[in-house]
């Protein structure tokens, strides 16, 4: 008993003094030398994981690169990676950005893939005045946040309209029906574009059916479109849900093709989705079979880095980092004295946010870069415009089918 | 109609999962007046235990009926001595305490699980491997099922049966019974009650982790956190049943998934979890001790 009492002061004393530890920390440069520290965020774990991994690893090779052609540096600072994990939600991506801002003091956040978690961290960055590059966000909202937040890939409104062309002229279509995530801003928007876009086009909506990503049961709402007989179904979410999806609804008897976007974009998706999902056809920034130099020469050093073949996620998150370090390039040899604001040792400092309004203005200028997902020319809305690519997946393979041009 | 009766085949596969799962709560709570909050992690924790035997016994190469039984029955027997060990670490030090110690160390081991299976298992999906290829079957025009559907529904019977001949007609389920009237009483007459409730969590273990394979057999993803929703649903379900009661608890598995899975396709699939709670909520006016409990005056 006497121990007890004793011990409980003691516990709280070493967590004071833990606390206070980690606020010493906190504002200071880390390990003291001055550094040019880049965020990464990303759904590391949780339901789609490999949206995270993809994004780091991509990441990661555009650093590898860094060093080879430059020794890691930029104007002669070495740029850094932190890397905070958001398990997929949309609080812990605003917590993540919070963190890397203010704790990392970053001078860039590259992420999200989800829309709905590059949503909740955009509002933070831009108020903090850091910029963000999404790389794979393609929810229109996302760069209507603010001037600061960009993105490297086509928008849903152009996505919606690629599957919907794709299933009216090339499929020849009339009646499909939509399965979406109620949940995710993502899924929602490329619903209604694409309802818009084939409406437009002739065809009809049978039906409308939704669900909420963590779902394990979807026999209910596949039953309820097979009473529609639809001639496909267009299915907006993420590969984890869209593998089960298919399970069922081939499971359930339906055998019409099944579309989506580049949410199904992950190797798992035919990991989970197996023979049920062969047969589909899904929208996508690029096809690792496309005979594009840029992208073939990705493809080899990704390969020999992690001896997997990348996705489309990590293709776009190397060019978001290639696009930042080519903006903080630019700026180191052309305004050596502002780029200096950028070094972990001006942090909070007036120098500081000159040279992040300057950074902001050379990625916002980022044109015709060449890109491993195409060429990148960001518009006055901070928005790549680039061509989608249609994929079908054939015997557990992913295959190019074609190319739809805005 | 035929779009209803499919309903119905969907719902009752899904009920039957919560059943299982169900029993477990219903068991445990008769004898020790404990709502095991772990359970739904133990559901987990059998879906996980499923799959490292299927690699084990190499069942996803060349699959079988036998090997899949035999994933079955391992990740089972693991599951209930897992449920056995929670009993004795966590449970058992606080069974004199009071009875919120008692549910709020419940509470602490389905954390302790839920996290720690993120540290083991690692927080991304895992892909249940295909154990038995998947083949549908008409039962009517329109309205189909399939195998694996049939294998859960099927399986779920034989454990809800097996446990009621357990608990009716063997001596170890007749002491059972004693302990959840009286634990002193039944202690007078010999009965071993610290043996009885081992007996309890392990028996109530097996059927979750039953419930997490068939889940995972036809629904192949699964992560640390699967386990928290149905757990908080089968809960409900044996509430609704009457809580303490086996046969209650089956009923109110079934009575949730065909509940569920109506809702789902003929309102909105907003609202499939708002349905648990809003049948937790009418059957706790209506009819508090769920639909096969008796109303027992509480003793003073």
């Amino acid at each position: 008993m006497k121990l007890r009492q004793w011990l409980a002061p003691v516990a709280a004393l070493a967590l004071v003094v833990v606390a206070l530890a980690g606020c010493g920390g906190k504002g200071g440069s880390g390990g003291g030398a001055n550094e040019i520290v880049v965020g990464v965020y990303g759904s590391m774990t949780g339901n789609d994981a490999t949206f995270g991994q993809s994004t780091k690893g991509g990441v990661e090779v555009a650093l590898a690169d860094l060093v080879e052609q430059a020794g890691g540096k930029i104007g002669g600072l070495p740029v850094r990676l932190v890397v905070e994990d958001d398990q997929g939600k949309a609080e812990e991506a605003a917590t993540a950005a919070q963190k890397l801002i203010n704790q990392d003091q970053v001078v860039a956040l590259l992420g999200e893939v989800a829309s709905s978690r590059s949503l909740a961290a955009a509002p933070i960055c831009q108020a903090a005045g850091v910029p963000m590059i999404s790389p794979s966000s393609t929810n229109p909202k996302v760069t209507q946040v603010g001037d600061r937040i960009f993105r490297m890939c086509f928008l849903d409104d152009f996505q919606g309209q690629t599957m919907a062309r794709f299933a009216a002229q090339n499929l020849g279509l009339k009646r499909v029906a939509i399965l979406k995530d109620v949940k995710s801003d993502y899924s929602v928007g490329l619903a209604q574009y694409f309802t818009d876009s084939f409406t437009g086009l002739g065809g009809k909506i049978v039906v409308e059916q939704a669900y909420t990503a963590g779902d394990q049961d979807f026999s209910a709402q596949l039953t309820a479109i097979k009473s529609k007989s639809p001639d496909a179904i267009f299915i907006p979410g993420y590969y984890t849900e869209v593998g089960l999806i298919a399970r069922t609804a081939r499971q359930q008897g339906i055998t019409v093709p099944l579309l989506g976007g580049d949410g199904w974009e992950s190797e798992k998706l035919i990991e989970i989705g197996q023979d049920a999902i062969n047969g589909a056809y899904y929208s996508n920034h690029w096809a690792l079979d496309m005979p594009d130099t840029n992208l073939q020469a990705f493809l080899t050093k990704y390969h020999s880095k992690y001896n997997s073949d990348p996705d489309a996620i990590g293709g776009l998150a190397y060019d978001a980092a290639r696009v930042l370090f080519a903006s903080m390039q630019k700026m180191a040899t052309e305004e050596p004295a502002v780029f200096a604001g950028l070094g972990s040792a001006k942090a909070g400092t007036p120098e500081r946010k000159a040279a992040l309004d300057r950074l902001r203005d050379l990625i916002a200028a980022t044109q015709n870069y060449a890109g491993v997902t195409g060429s990148i020319t960001l518009d006055a809305n901070r928005n790549a415009s680039k061509p989608a690519v249609v994929i079908e997946i054939k015997g557990g393979k992913k295959v190019y089918n074609t190319t739809i041009h805005p | 109609m035929s779009t209803f009766l499919q309903q119905l085949v969907n719902g009752v596969t899904w009920g039957s999962v919560y059943a299982l799962i169900a029993l477990g709560y219903t068991m445990v709570y008769g004898i020790l007046r404990l709502i095991n909050f772990a359970h739904g992690d133990i559901y987990m924790l059998g879906a996980f235990m499923g799959l490292y035997a299927s690699r084990w016994f190499h069942a996803a190469e060349n699959p079988s009926p036998v090997k899949a039984l035999l994933v079955l029955l391992t990740s089972m027997l693991l599951s209930a001595l897992i449920g056995m060990l929670i009993e004795r670490l966590a449970y058992k030090p606080v069974r004199k305490s009071p009875r919120l110690s008692a549910l709020i160390t419940a509470i602490g081991v389905s954390l302790l699980l839920e996290n720690g299976g993120v540290l083991v298992f690692g927080a991304d999906p895992k892909f249940f491997p295909q154990l038995i290829p998947q083949k549908t079957i008409a039962l009517l025009p329109g309205v189909t099922v399939s195998n694996q559907q049939l294998i859960v529904l099927v399986v779920s019977i034989v454990l809800m049966f097996a446990l009621r001949m357990f608990v009716l007609h063997t001596r170890t389920g007749k002491a059972m019974q004693a302990v959840s009237h009286n634990h002193m009483a039944a202690s007078l007459m010999g009965i071993s009650v610290d043996r009885i409730i081992t007996i309890t969590f392990m028996i109530g273990s097996a059927l979750a982790a039953a419930a997490g394979v068939l889940v995972a057999l036809q629904s192949p993803k699964i992560e640390p956190y699967m386990g928290i929703m149905p757990g908080l649903k089968a809960f409900v379900a044996a509430v609704l049943g009457g809580i303490g009661n086996i046969p209650g608890a089956v009923v109110g598995g079934l009575v949730m998934g065909i509940a569920e899975v109506m809702v789902t396709g003929y309102l909105s699939p907003t609202y499939r979890d708002a349905i648990a709670f809003v049948l937790l909520i009418v059957i706790l006016l209506v009819r508090p001790a769920g639909i096969f409990g008796k109303a027992v005056t509480e003793k003073v």
